[in-house]
């Protein structure tokens, strides 16, 4: 394979039997952020949501 | 015929036993609920709708395709905004999926008679893989040719090759666009009528003897 068409491909991680594109590690990386967000982030409510008003 | 009569055959109706059925699915008030547990008050929670708006978009941006057709999808600037509203909701489909999966799991949401819900999302995971790869051989350009080509064995390897032949884009364009979104919207409304049965599972901690936490 030319050099030209390897960086048409993309660039690659590996370690070992892993190979994964750059790209496709970003995302991931960014879901794991989004994901801890999710759980640290404070959501947003109404005063009225700490009263006791569920039938 | 009388109104005694009428109510004695009610219990042998096939409408009323549909409706008996359609009712009991879910409990009373449950369908559409305007109030949750405080618990639900965390981001984590949000996925699981974002994964169902972004299957709303999907679907709603693969009919305008199929009602175009390929040739319109890549040579039109309309076609190619609808393609890229398709890729790019389905991405964001997989992604809120996943992290919802991830929640889900760590808050072992099976707990509390909840394990066909997550067997149900199981499956929805699985059939929606399937669906997205068979969108990526339906695409109608070298792409999938490729990804049909390099593919073909490992389909012939686990069996399925005869029934379910990847280098025919005719049959693959039919799974995608029929027998896979009727299984995955299926799904779909089975998993949310058991999250609406079952209710949102409860945080692990909500689970312990302990009383609750003042001030939440």
């Amino acid at each position: 394979m030319t050099p030209g068409l390897v960086v048409l491909a993309g660039r690659y991680l590996d370690w070992g039997v892993i190979s994964i594109s750059v790209t496709n590690a970003a995302i991931i990386a960014a879901m794991v952020v989004v994901f801890v967000l999710a759980l640290v982030a404070p959501f947003p409510h109404d005063r009225d949501d700490d009263g006791e008003r569920r039938p | 015929m009388s109104a005694r009569g009428s109510t004695a055959t009610a219990g042998r109706n096939w409408t009323v036993g549909l409706r008996t059925w359609v009712q009991g699915l879910v409990p009373s008030g449950q369908a559409l609920p305007d109030r949750q547990p405080v618990y639900v008050a965390s981001w984590i929670y949000v996925f699981g709708v974002l994964s169902l708006a972004s299957f709303v978009v999907v679907l709603a941006s693969g009919l305008v395709l199929t009602v175009g057709g390929s040739l319109w999808w890549h040579t039109s600037s309309l076609g190619h905004f609808v393609n890229s509203m398709h890729l790019w909701s389905v991405e964001l489909f997989f992604a809120t999926m996943v992290i919802h999966l991830w929640g889900k799991f760590w808050m072992a949401a099976w707990r509390g008679e909840r394990a066909l819900t997550w067997v149900t999302g199981v499956l929805l995971f699985v059939s929606s893989i399937g669906t997205a790869f068979t969108g990526y051989l339906s695409e109608s350009d070298f792409t999938s040719q490729w990804i049909a080509a390099e593919g073909k064995d490992g389909i012939n390897a686990i069996g399925v090759g005869a029934f379910f032949n990847i280098l025919n884009p005719a049959q693959m364009l039919l799974w995608h666009v029929a027998l896979l979104p009727l299984a995955v919207g299926a799904l779909v409304v089975w998993h949310v009528i058991l999250v609406r049965r079952h209710g949102v599972v409860p945080p692990l901690e909500a689970s312990a003897p302990e009383p609750a936490r003042v001030g939440e």
